[in-house]
């Protein structure tokens, strides 16, 4: 802050932040100012609201008209998520219901005549998810600002040509390809598997991850590596000592940008995966119970599939938040 | 410590001189500075020697060794950066850490060696604060200390008082010059401003664009110009610089007042100046204006400052040139007043007004 304000020794901004200091009026106004914030933040997250309140709902409660708001919770949404059923003749019925071994699970999934046989596949369909995800995040965030390293810093030949090839990954619609990227996989052998989907993802992200992170790094003064490098460090050690912790908010951003892509992606992931590296995206909207759509199970599947994201960002937020670079160089 | 050698440097840019070759050499212990106008290769030539930007031709010597192309850090030198280039994410211990830490010192050497350096400059209380909660003063200090921890063979400054505030800048300017001494460092200091240069180096090295223009002590670059861009770029106001004609030992004002000549100068003027039609350009120092009412040129009093320890006055020629001259703070020359005024000869120097360099390379040549 002073580096920026003044030079002058003792010489500090102090904006008070004691609220009896602060007059009546601007008082109100910043009310006004919350208040407003909240209702839109309200009706921005009322799908959000709307599906976890879903995802506590019994079936009927789910698919009545008109929709109820105030309802008796059960987490049978979450239950029939977890698990495989079957559906019991009557005959099986009279004599399941008289075992007295049933624990709660079994008990939810009786009062509607089923019987659990074991796991649904939405686990092992999460993890996948989260491998794959992750994965491809970490890769398209290293290459990436490994080549906004060099296209920041360094004569790379064709510069300019590089970069919009790189930009031009992102201009056709991704639909467009699935097809032939299908049959690729198909004869690569990466159908189905977690390195294709990785493969994949890591180089959509990548042309993305490149673009931010040379705006980040351009940022950063070159007086920075070169203090270092006339200090005795090789190229490569001040670009991890100097260059890295400099960029850790344009990384975080990039970082958290990648994920949501990856972790969001459909399309690709319900042609290239059937089972064994299916996402949990596909998966989700296609839960069909007995007798119709689980509405409920669906909303719970939703939900527990926003928490890693919202995690990560969270974790992130400091920097995120946080502007780049202040204090220690001055831009005269 | 060092000597620092050039042969024939130089470096382009595309197809346009940056640097035009040069030849320079730098004592051991000897404190330089690289003084011109933005954009005269001041910078590209410190750089050069750092090892941050490579040379197109020539050879760079650090105590007889040739460093052409070695890497910055096998150089043993220590550059400060006009913006400090402190890392913001380190605390001011860390930052004058850094280098240390390149050259795998112990723990206990490593604080030993801060703690020294941070008690020489006084920032002993700000080693735990980060770079951005510091004054420019401060963190320039820190910058220095990060490059004095080392005990490099040569320090190189890039305009390290340029970010800084006027009235910081002349305390870092007697503290920088105070290290020098202590240390007898050899030491590569750029920058624009004159004044700083004067104070601060044993030698000046005067660039413009691209060309090594005089290369002096401060007094020898303020008495003994080397050619009318040293003589202008040097001293506030610059050198008075007035074109007269030149006939047997007189030299004729525009206007008519006119200026007789020592004798001495007589043979080696004539000879300079004949294939100029006698055109000649007098140069002289505010402070070699004479007041006593008995010199040959006449002018009008045109502005005066008071500099609080003297005056200075503004003389308007016949033809419209303006003079500057030095008087006694007490002088009082109302504006609009006519007057003669004189010029202590030995401290006059006469240029060629077509090459524009100095006619006699040392003063006057009496």
């Amino acid at each position: 802050m002073a580096a920026t304000t003044s030079n002058t020794p003792g010489y500090y901004v102090n904006y008070s932040t004691r609220v009896d200091k602060v007059g009546l009026r601007p008082r109100i106004a910043n009310t006004v100012r919350a208040l407003i914030a909240v209702i839109i933040a309200f009706i921005m997250l009322i799908p959000v609201i709307w599906m976890g309140m879903t995802a506590f709902k019994s079936r009927p409660d789910a698919v009545s008209v008109p929709p109820t708001v105030f309802f008796q919770p059960t987490i049978e949404g979450f239950v029939f998520l977890l698990t495989a059923r079957r559906q019991l003749t009557n005959d099986e019925l009279a004599t399941y219901s008289e075992r007295t071994d049933l624990n709660f699970a079994d008990q939810l999934a009786l009062g509607r005549g089923q019987v659990i046989i074991g796991q649904s596949d939405f686990l092992p369909q999460l993890t996948n998810s989260l491998i794959i995800s992750s994965v491809s995040t970490f890769f398209s965030v290293a290459f990436g600002v490994l080549a906004a390293y060099a296209f920041s810093r360094f004569r790379v030949p064709g510069k300019d040509d590089l970069l919009f090839f790189i930009l031009s990954q992102r201009m056709l619609p991704a639909v467009v390809v699935t097809i032939p990227i299908f049959l690729m996989y198909k004869e690569l052998g990466l159908h189905d598997t977690h390195f294709g989907l990785i493969l994949l993802y890591t180089s959509f992200n990548l042309s993305f991850s490149v673009w931010l992170l040379k705006g980040f790094i351009d940022e950063i003064p070159r007086e920075y590596e070169e203090a270092a490098l006339v200090d005795g460090y090789t190229r490569l050690q001040a670009f991890r000592k100097v260059v890295l912790p400099q960029a850790v908010t344009g990384i975080a951003a990039t970082t958290v940008f990648a994920l949501i892509f990856s972790w969001n992606e459909y399309a690709f992931a319900l042609m290239l995966t059937s089972d064994a590296a299916r996402t949990a995206p596909p998966s989700i909207p296609v839960r069909l119970g007995t007798g119709g759509i689980e509405w409920a199970s669906i909303a719970a599947g939703s939900l527990a599939f926003l928490i890693p994201v919202v995690i990560v960002t969270f974790a992130l937020r400091k920097h995120l938040l946080r502007g780049v670079t202040f204090g220690a160089i001055r831009k005269g | 410590m060092a000597t620092i050698e050039l042969k024939q440097v130089e470096k382009k840019f595309a197809d346009s001189f940056a640097v035009q070759p040069l030849d320079l050499t730098i004592h051991d212990g000897e404190f330089i500075v690289l003084l011109g106008p933005s954009g005269c290769g001041k910078t590209t030539t410190l750089r050069m020697i750092s090892g941050l930007e490579a040379v197109t031709t020539g050879n760079i010597y650090l105590d007889g060794r040739d460093v052409t192309w070695a890497h910055p850090s096998d150089r043993d030198i220590a550059f400060v950066f006009q913006f400090f280039a402190l890392y913001s994410h380190m605390s001011a211990r860390q930052n004058i850490a850094f280098p240390l830490q390149a050259q795998r010192e112990s723990r206990d050497q490593i604080a030993r060696k801060v703690a020294e350096v941070a008690k020489m400059l006084k920032i002993e209380h700000l080693l735990d604060q980060k770079p951005g909660s510091l004054s420019g003063g401060d963190q320039q200090r820190v910058a220095l200390a990060r490059a004095l921890v080392r005990r490099p063979a040569a320090f190189l400054m890039d305009e390290p008082l340029g970010a800084l505030d006027a009235e910081f800048r002349e305390s870092m300017r007697a503290e920088i010059k105070q290290l020098h001494i202590r240390q007898e460092a050899t030491t590569v200091y750029v920058t624009h401003d004159q004044i700083e240069a004067m104070a601060m180096g044993d030698r000046i090295v005067i660039m413009s664009k691209a060309v090594v223009q005089q290369v002096g002590t401060p007094a020898d670059v303020y008495h003994n110009p080397a050619n009318l861009f040293v003589a202008r770029f040097i001293g506030s106001p610059g050198m008075n610089l007035i074109e007269g004609k030149y006939v047997d030992g007189r030299v004729t004002l525009p206007g008519g007042s006119a200026f007789t000549l020592p004798n001495e100068y007589n043979a080696a003027l004539s000879a300079a100046l004949n294939d100029s039609d006698g055109k000649i350009i007098l140069g002289f120092r505010p402070e070699a204006v004479r007041m006593n009412g008995d010199g040959d040129i006449s002018a009008r009093v045109y502005a005066d400052d008071l500099h609080g320890g003297y005056t200075m006055l503004h003389f308007e020629l016949d033809d419209g040139v303006i003079v500057h001259g030095r008087a006694g703070r007490d002088a009082n020359y109302p504006i609009g007043t006519q007057l003669k005024f004189g010029i202590d000869p030995a401290m006059v120097r006469f240029f060629h007004p077509v090459s524009e360099r100095a006619i006699f390379a040392n003063g006057a040549g009496v």
